[in-house]
């Protein structure tokens, strides 16, 4: 394993893209940054601007203005970078699915390095996959 | 011209500042996260966040603006950090830089990160970037006069000496400026323009972001952000040294005393960091009114104090 890829992975600054969520994902990534779960021991940071991110996290249904809201966000983005897709919404498109503004899941737009899916998931199951998407690196 | 080389690159200067200014990051970030009782990040935290900049993230150019100047802006701020931390470093470590009046150049190297900040925010034509940068101008017309006031009270303090290793040499004979009501009160003063200095909390609104989303350095990725970092550290332990310098007696390198100058810094940063986790963010009018009537009114008050002997 490289220094620099070392580097990257020790720290990851996140920034957040919710689609037409229903806001429990988002609430549940929130989670993950309080006292109780604090993700900033693995150096995990929430960053308020696209260009200092490192990992995008999509949650919530993309539908037809999203979706070209997050392939501007995902062309501004600093590469190298990562896509996690959170919650059912997000990996397969969940409920929403058959709807006509539905501009089907993330993984059809951008491409998704690590899925974690759940309804919501839980804060202990997006740490899990962080770390799973880090040791694949 | 080697020694020169020397001081500004490795030992007061680029290096040494760096690395000290990153470990006294982490410490801000760790009384932070314990403030809020968190864990917190390891130790070696800032400097992954560095090399990662540095060495694997790309640099984005704006479309719009021009990028001669952004991408120059950090270069500056990196330059005008490390010449005022040389000029600051020297005479605590009690080698002699040898110029009369160099307080008044640090106090216009001080300067030059936070109008380089500027310069990159407006370059870059990002609208949320000229809000960040319209702040940190208003935000350095209020408190340059305190810290000139200041400046000027230690300057009467120690008797009309300009520079810097007369100060403290002063201050060693006959006992830290501290440790009277006016230099109480100038250490208020002080830490205060400091605290607008490094944009901590109570006056981060050029970088606010919840709000503007970093406003100044919004359009700022890879290398150039690594440089802005870099500056940020270095500024993190060159203003609290400077704050040393001026009234707390400066350092003393031998035996013991060692710990006790490291306890100096130690404990500003420490101060900054509680001010910054106990503040909300104020309007940027509210923190004009606080330094140009209420700071500049306690340093006018020290300075007169001074006059009378006390």
């Amino acid at each position: 394993m490289g220094f620099k890829s070392y580097c990257f992975k020790k720290s990851l600054w996140v920034f957040h893209f919710g689609g037409a969520s229903c806001n429990n994902c988002d609430i549940e990534i929130l989670d993950c940054l309080t006292p109780r779960h604090d993700l900033e021991r693995f150096g995990i940071l929430l960053v308020g601007s696209i260009r200092h991110a490192d990992v995008l996290l999509v949650n919530g249904s993309i539908n037809l203005h999203d979706r070209e809201r997050l392939l501007e966000i995902y062309r501004q983005a600093p590469k190298p970078l990562l896509v996690v897709a959170i919650g059912a919404c997000g990996c397969t498109g969940g409920l929403f699915t058959e709807s006509i503004t539905f501009a089907g899941p993330v993984d059809k737009i951008i491409p998704v390095d690590a899925y974690i899916p759940g309804c919501p998931p839980k804060p202990e199951a997006i740490i899990a996959g962080i770390v799973k998407l880090v040791n694949k690196n | 011209m080697a020694a020169n080389l020397f001081y500004f690159l490795i030992f007061p200067g680029l290096l040494f500042a760096g690395i000290t200014g990153a470990f006294l990051s982490w410490f801000d970030r760790k009384i932070t996260a314990r403030v809020q009782f968190r864990k917190g990040p390891p130790l070696l935290q800032p400097f992954y966040d560095f090399f990662k900049l540095l060495l694997v993230k790309e640099t984005i150019l704006p479309k719009k603006g021009s990028p001669v100047l952004f991408l120059l802006a950090p270069v500056f701020s990196v330059f005008g950090a490390t010449m005022a931390g040389v000029f600051i470093l020297l005479p605590l470590f009690n080698i002699a830089s040898g110029f009369r009046g160099d307080l008044i150049v640090i106090f216009y190297l001080l300067t030059i990160p936070s109008f380089s900040y500027i310069m990159g925010a407006l370059a870059s034509g990002n609208p949320l970037a000229a809000v960040g940068g319209s702040r940190e101008m208003k935000l350095i017309l209020s408190y340059e006069l305190t810290f000139l006031l200041v400046i000027a009270g230690i300057i009467m303090k120690a008797g009309q000496q300009f520079d810097l290793y007369s100060i403290i040499g002063t201050q060693q004979q006959g006992g830290a400026f501290i440790g009277s009501i006016s230099g109480i009160l100038l250490f208020i003063a002080a830490l205060f323009c400091i605290q607008a200095k490094l944009a901590l909390v109570p006056f981060d609104m050029p970088e606010a972001e919840a709000e503007i989303t970093e406003g100044i350095y919004i359009e700022y990725s890879g290398a150039a952000y690594a440089m802005i970092k870099l500056a940020k550290h270095i500024m993190l332990f060159i203003l609290p040294a400077f704050l040393a310098a001026l009234l707390l007696g400066g350092f003393r390198t031998e035996g013991i005393n060692i710990l006790w100058s490291i306890l100096k810094i130690v404990g500003t940063v420490l101060l900054l960091t509680l001010l910054r986790n106990t503040n909300p963010r104020i309007k940027i009018r509210q923190a004009m009114s606080f330094f140009l009537i209420w700071m500049n009114l306690i340093a006018i008050a020290a300075i007169v104090l001074i006059v009378f002997g006390y």
